[in-house]
C-alpha cells in the first residue's frame, strides 16, 4: 500500500516538474507546478509530516502560486518565451554528470538511516507547536523569521512601488 | 520504501528546478524553479529526519523544523522576487532575463 | 605547571571578545544611525572591551609560561548534531598563539576604530563603515579563536565580504567599485581552493578541529610508511593556496594594491590587524598537512613574493600603494619564514609588522586627511607642520627597516636566520635561493621606506599650497599613532625572543634544535643579525644619498633604466597579464556559450556585426601600432585581448548560473575523486 501511494505521489510530482519545465504556455507550467506541489505534499504525508503536508498545501498551492499567478497578469507575455533556450542542451551536459556524482554520493556514504518497515510516524503539529513556543528549543528562530517576514513584506511593498530606480548612491539617509 | 527513493525523487525535482531556471526564457520560470529547488531540499530533509530517527521524538522533529524555515524563506523570497520582476518589467518592458544585462559592464 | 586554571568564565570572556563585536554590527547595522554621534560610540565601544577581555586573557596565558599551553572548549556550540562522523560543532581552541592574536588583533582593531572617528568624520555613510569595520573584526577574532575548520572558513568569508564593503567603501568612485571586485574575486580563487582542501581533509579524517587533525597526520604518515600520502600533499597545498589569495601571495598579489582605493583605515584594518593576517595564521595552522617538498614551495612563494614586491615598491609615487608593496612584500617574509619551518619566526614578525604597519597606514592617513593628495612627489617637508605624525611614521620606518632595537629588527632577524638555517641544513641551491631573496628584499625594504619618509617629511616643501593648508590631526588621530609607534619600539622587546621563540615552541610541526643543529642556529643567528643590519643600513645610506644629499638624481637612474623601470613601475604587467590570460580563458568559455546562443538565434545579423567590430578592431590596432610602437606592445596586446574578451561577457544571469552548477559539479568530483 505504502510502496503505491509513494509511486503514484512520486509520479505526480516529477511529471508535474517535467510538464511544467517543458510545457509551451508559461499557464500550464504554472498549474502543473501545483500538481508537483501536491504530490510532495502527499510525500509529507507519508514520511509522518502531517503538519508539513499542510502548511505546504496552504503556502505553496494556496500562496506562492497565486502570487506567480499574479505575476503572470502583470506582466506582458512575450512571444519568444515559448521557445526552451538551446542552453537546455549544455544543462544536459551538465545534469547528467551531476546526476552520476549524486549517485556516487548517495552510494557512498554510511547514513545512519534505519532499513526496512519503520513504525508508524507519531501526529508532529502538537510537537512543532511544543518545540517552537513552550520549549523554547526554536523560539529564537522563530521570532527571527517572524521578523524576517515583516521586513520582507516592507520591502517587497517598498520596491514594487517605487516606480524608477533611485540615482547611484543616493539613497543613503 | 527506502530512504534513497525519497533522495531519488527529491533529486529529479532539484534537476529539474534547476533547468526551469537556466533555460526558461520568463524571469517568473526562473522564480519557478527556485521554489522547486526549495522544495526538493524539503523532501531531503524531511526524509532524513524520518529514517534517522524512525522512533519520532525531537530528533524526527528537527528536519521537519527545518522545513518549515525553508518554506518561510521561500515565501518572503517570492514575495520580494516577485517585486523584483515588476520592478525589473516596469524597467526594461519585458520579463526575458537575458535583457537586464547590466552586470556586463 | 598550571597553577593557573582555564575554567568555564575565561571561555565565557574569550567567547565574548568576537561576539561583543557581532553584536554591536548588529545593533549599529538596524538602529546605529539613529543614535548620537550616529552610533559610533557603540562599535568602538565593543571593540574596547573585546580589546580589554582579549589582553586580559593574554595576561592569564603569560603568566601560565608554557610552551605547550593549549586549552580547549570542545562543542561549545552544536551546529550540526550527531554522531562523531558527521557532526559539526564550533569550540574555542586557545593556545599561545591565539592568545597572541586575540590580543593584538584587538588592540589594533580597537586603535582603527578610534582613528576612524576622526578620519571618517562627516562621511556620508559614516554609520555603516563603522558596523562594516566591527564585523571585519568579529571576523578575524573569531577567527583565530576557532577550534575547526568550518567556523574558521565561516568567519574567512565574512572577511571576504568585509574587505568588499569595505575597500568599495566609496563606490561612486569607478576605480574603488573596480578594485573591491577585484580584491574580492581574486581572493575568492584562493578561497575555493581552501574549501576543497578542507574538504579532501574531511572526507579522509571525519573531522574539521584543529587538533583533532593534528593527531591524526602521525598516523597517517607511519600508515604510509613515512611518507606523505597524494590526497595530503594535495590537501595541503590547496588550502596553502587559500592562504596566498588572503595574504596576497605572488600570484594572487594584485587585489592588495587596487585595494588602497577604500579608506585608509580600512587599508590600515586589511594590512595589519585581519584580512593578510589570516593567511598567514592559516599557514601556521595548517603547517602539519605541508609535506616537505610543498614546505619548499611556501619559502619560494613566499620569498619571491619579497623581492618582487620590494621592487615594486621601489618605484611607486603614491605613498599608500608604496606602503601596500611593502605589506606584500612583509607578507612574503612571514611566509617564507614559515615555510623554511620557522614558524615562530613568522607569527613574531606578523605580530610586530601588525603594530608599525599599522601605524604607517595611520600615519599616511593622517598625511593624506592634511593635505589632500597621495601623491609623493606633491608632500616634503611636512615634518614641521605634523611632528607628531612625523615621530610616529618614522619609529615604524626604523622599525620595519629592521634597525636594531626597534621591533622589526628582532623579528625580521629571527626569519632570515631560520633561512639561513634552512639553507646550511640542506646545501643546495634552491634551500639557499630564500635567504638570498630575502635579505636582498631587506636591504630594499630600508631603501623605498626611508625614500618614503624622505620625499613627504624632508626637504623643502614642493608644493607651497598645500603646504600652507597642513596641520596637525586631532587626538582621536595622534593617541592610536603613538600608542601603535610605542609597539613598533618595544614591540621586540615585549615579545621577542622569550615570547615566541620559546613558547612558539609549542605550535604544531615546530623542530626543536638540538646538538649539531642547535649550533647551526646559533651560527646562523650571528651572521643573520649582522647581515641584516648591513643590509638595512646600506639601503638607508642609498635612501639618504639619493632624496636627502642629492648625490645621485632619481630621475637620471629612471632615464638611464628607462624600459626595466616602466616595467617594474607598471607592477611587471601581471595586472595586464592577467586580463590576457585568466580573464580572457573565462571570457572564452563564455563566449563559447554565447557563440552557441548567436548562431542559432540572431543568426547573420549579428556576424554582420561581428565583421564591423573585426574590422574596427583592425583599424584600431593599425593606428596604435603606428603611434605607439613597440615599447608599448605588451599591454597594449592585452588591452586589444580584454576588448575583445569583454564582448563575449554575456552578462546574463542565467548563463552565470549554469556556470555555477557546473563549478559546483567540478568541486565535488574532485574532492569524491581524493576521497
Amino acid at each position: 500500500m505504502e510502496r503505491i501511494a509513494f509511486a503514484l505521489f512520486a509520479a505526480i510530482a516529477v511529471g508535474g516538474g517535467l510538464v511544467a519545465l517543458f510545457h509551451r504556455s508559461i499557464v500550464h507550467s504554472a498549474f502543473a507546478l501545483m500538481g508537483t506541489f501536491l504530490g510532495i505534499s502527499g510525500l509529507f504525508v507519508l514520511l509522518g509530516a502531517d503538519f508539513l503536508a499542510v502548511v505546504q498545501l496552504l503556502i505553496y498551492v494556496g500562496g506562492i502560486l497565486v502570487l506567480i499567478l499574479f505575476g503572470l497578469m502583470l506582466t506582458k507575455p512575450d512571444p519568444s518565451e515559448r521557445k526552451l533556450r538551446r542552453v537546455l542542451l549544455v544543462l544536459a551536459a551538465v545534469a547528467v554528470p551531476a546526476a552520476i556524482l549524486v549517485a556516487r554520493i548517495a552510494s557512498a556514504a554510511r547514513w545512519a538511516a534505519a532499513e526496512g518497515p519503520l513504525p508508524d510516524p507519531k501526529p508532529a503539529a502538537r510537537e512543532i507547536g511544543f518545540l517552537f513556543l513552550l520549549k523554547d528549543a526554536y523560539l529564537i528562530p522563530f521570532e527571527l523569521a517572524a521578523f524576517l517576514l515583516t521586513v520582507a513584506l516592507v520591502g517587497a511593498v517598498f520596491l514594487a512601488r517605487q516606480p524608477h530606480p533611485p540615482p547611484p548612491g543616493g539613497e543613503d539617509r | 520504501m527506502s530512504l534513497g527513493a525519497y533522495l531519488a525523487v527529491a533529486t529529479a525535482l532539484f534537476v529539474l528546478g534547476l533547468a526551469m531556471m537556466i533555460a526558461r526564457r520568463n524571469l517568473l520560470y526562473v522564480l519557478m524553479g527556485i521554489e522547486l529547488i526549495l522544495n526538493a531540499a524539503n523532501l531531503n530533509f524531511v526524509a532524513f529526519a524520518r529514517y534517522a530517527a524512525p522512533a519520532g521524538g525531537e530528533a524526527a522533529l528537527r528536519g521537519q523544523v527545518f522545513a518549515l524555515i525553508v518554506i518561510l524563506l521561500a515565501v518572503a523570497e517570492a514575495a520580494v522576487a516577485l517585486a523584483i520582476v515588476l520592478h525589473a518589467y516596469s524597467l526594461f518592458d519585458t520579463v526575458r532575463p537575458e535583457e537586464p544585462d547590466l552586470l556586463r559592464e | 605547571m598550571a597553577d593557573i586554571v582555564f575554567d568555564g568564565g575565561d571561555f565565557a570572556r574569550l567567547a565574548a571578545v568576537p561576539l561583543i563585536p557581532l553584536g554591536a554590527f548588529f545593533v549599529q547595522t538596524l538602529v546605529g544611525r539613529f543614535g548620537p554621534r550616529k552610533g559610533d560610540w557603540i562599535p568602538v565601544g565593543a571593540l574596547a572591551i573585546a580589546a580589554a577581555l582579549g589582553i586580559f586573557e593574554f595576561a592569564k596565558c603569560l603568566t601560565v609560561w608554557n610552551p605547550g599551553f593549549r586549552v580547549e572548549w570542545k562543542e561549545a556550540f552544536d551546529w550540526i548534531p550527531g554522531p562523531a562522523e558527521s557532526r559539526a560543532s564550533f569550540g574555542i581552541l586557545y593556545d599561545n598563539l591565539s592568545a597572541t592574536m586575540t590580543a593584538a588583533v584587538g588592540l589594533i582593531a580597537f586603535l582603527i576604530h578610534l582613528f576612524s572617528v576622526g578620519y571618517m568624520h562627516g562621511d556620508r555613510r559614516y554609520a555603516s563603515f563603522f558596523a562594516h569595520l566591527c564585523l571585519f573584526s568579529f571576523g578575524m577574532l573569531g577567527l583565530v579563536l576557532s577550534d575547526n575548520f568550518l567556523s574558521f572558513f565561516a568567519c574567512w568569508e565574512v572577511m571576504g565580504l568585509c574587505s568588499y564593503l569595505l575597500i568599495g567603501h566609496f563606490s561612486e568612485k569607478p576605480s574603488a567599485a573596480a578594485a573591491c571586485k577585484k580584491a574580492f574575486l581574486t581572493t575568492r580563487i584562493g578561497d575555493v581552493c581552501l574549501f576543497l582542501g578542507i574538504a579532501i581533509l574531511w572526507t579522509r579524517l571525519h573531522t574539521f578541529r584543529f587538533t583533532e587533525l593534528w593527531d591524526a597526520v602521525p598516523r597517517v604518515l607511519a600508515e604510509n610508511g613515512g611518507a606523505y600520502p597524494g590526497w595530503l600533499v594535495t590537501a595541503g597545498l590547496l588550502i596553502f593556496a587559500g592562504a596566498v589569495g588572503k595574504s596576497a601571495q605572488f600570484p594572487l598579489h594584485v587585489w592588495l594594491p587596487d585595494a588602497m582605493e577604500g579608506p585608509t583605515p580600512v587599508s590600515a584594518m586589511i594590512h595589519a590587524a585581519t584580512m593578510v593576517a589570516a593567511g598567514v595564521f592559516l599557514t601556521a595552522r595548517a603547517f602539519l598537512f605541508l609535506s616537505p617538498e610543498a614546505r619548499i614551495a611556501v619559502a619560494l612563494v613566499g620569498s619571491f613574493t619579497a623581492i618582487f614586491a620590494a621592487t615594486i615598491g621601489i618605484c611607486q609615487t603614491d605613498i599608500k600603494r608604496v606602503l601596500a608593496y611593502s605589506t606584500v612584500s612583509q607578507l612574503g617574509f612571514m611566509i617564507a619564514g614559515i615555510g623554511v619551518g620557522g614558524i615562530a619566526a613568522g607569527l613574531f614578525h606578523m605580530v610586530t609588522h601588525a603594530a608599525f604597519k599599522a601605524c604607517l597606514f595611520l600615519g599616511s592617513g593622517s598625511v593624506i586627511h592634511a593635505v589632500h593628495t597621495q601623491e609623493m612627489p606633491q608632500m616634503g617637508g611636512l615634518r614641521r607642520r605634523m611632528p607628531i605624525t612625523y615621530g610616529t611614521m618614522l619609529v615604524s620606518t626604523l622599525a620595519i627597516a629592521g634597525v636594531p632595537l626597534f621591533a622589526g629588527f628582532y623579528s625580521k632577524d629571527a626569519i632570515l636566520s631560520s633561512t639561513l638555517v634552512h639553507a646550511m641544513e640542506h646545501g643546495s641551491i634552491l634551500h639557499a635561493l630564500p635567504a638570498i631573496f630575502l635579505f636582498t628584499a631587506a636591504g630594499m625594504t630600508a631603501f623605498y621606506m626611508f625614500r618614503l619618509i624622505l620625499l613627504t617629511f624632508h626637504g623643502e616643501p614642493r608644493d607651497a599650497h598645500k603646504f600652507e593648508h597642513a596641520h596637525e590631526s586631532p587626538w582621536v588621530m595622534t593617541v592610536p599613532l603613538t600608542i601603535l609607534g610605542f609597539f613598533a619600539v618595544t614591540g621586540g622587546w615585549i615579545f621577542g625572543e622569550n615570547w615566541f621563540l620559546e613558547l612558539g615552541k609549542g605550535l604544531p610541526g615546530m623542530v626543536v634544535a638540538e646538538g649539531e643543529a642547535a649550533h647551526h642556529e646559533h651560527e646562523a643567528h650571528g651572521i643573520a643579525m649582522w647581515g641584516s643590519i648591513g643590509v638595512a643600513g646600506a639601503g638607508i645610506l642609498l635612501a639618504f644619498a639619493f632624496y636627502q644629499w642629492r648625490k645621485f638624481s632619481a630621475a637620471a637612474w629612471a632615464e638611464r633604466w628607462g624600459p626595466v623601470h616602466r616595467w617594474v613601475k607598471n607592477k611587471y604587467y601581471v595586472d595586464e597579464f592577467y586580463l590576457a590570460t585568466v580573464v580572457r580563458f573565462v571570457m572564452f568559455l563564455t563566449a563559447v556559450q554565447r557563440w552557441f546562443d548567436v548562431w542559432i538565434v540572431d543568426g547573420l545579423v549579428n556576424l554582420v556585426g561581428g565583421i564591423g567590430r573585426a574590422a574596427a578592431a583592425v583599424s584600431g590596432w593599425f593606428d596604435r601600432w603606428v603611434v605607439d610602437g613597440a615599447v608599448n606592445l605588451v599591454g597594449w596586446l592585452t588591452q586589444l585581448w580584454g576588448g575583445v574578451a569583454r564582448l563575449f561577457q554575456t552578462g546574463r544571469v542565467q548563463t552565470y548560473v549554469a556556470w555555477g552548477v557546473a563549478g559546483a559539479v567540478g568541486a565535488a568530483s574532485v574532492v569524491l575523486w581524493m576521497a
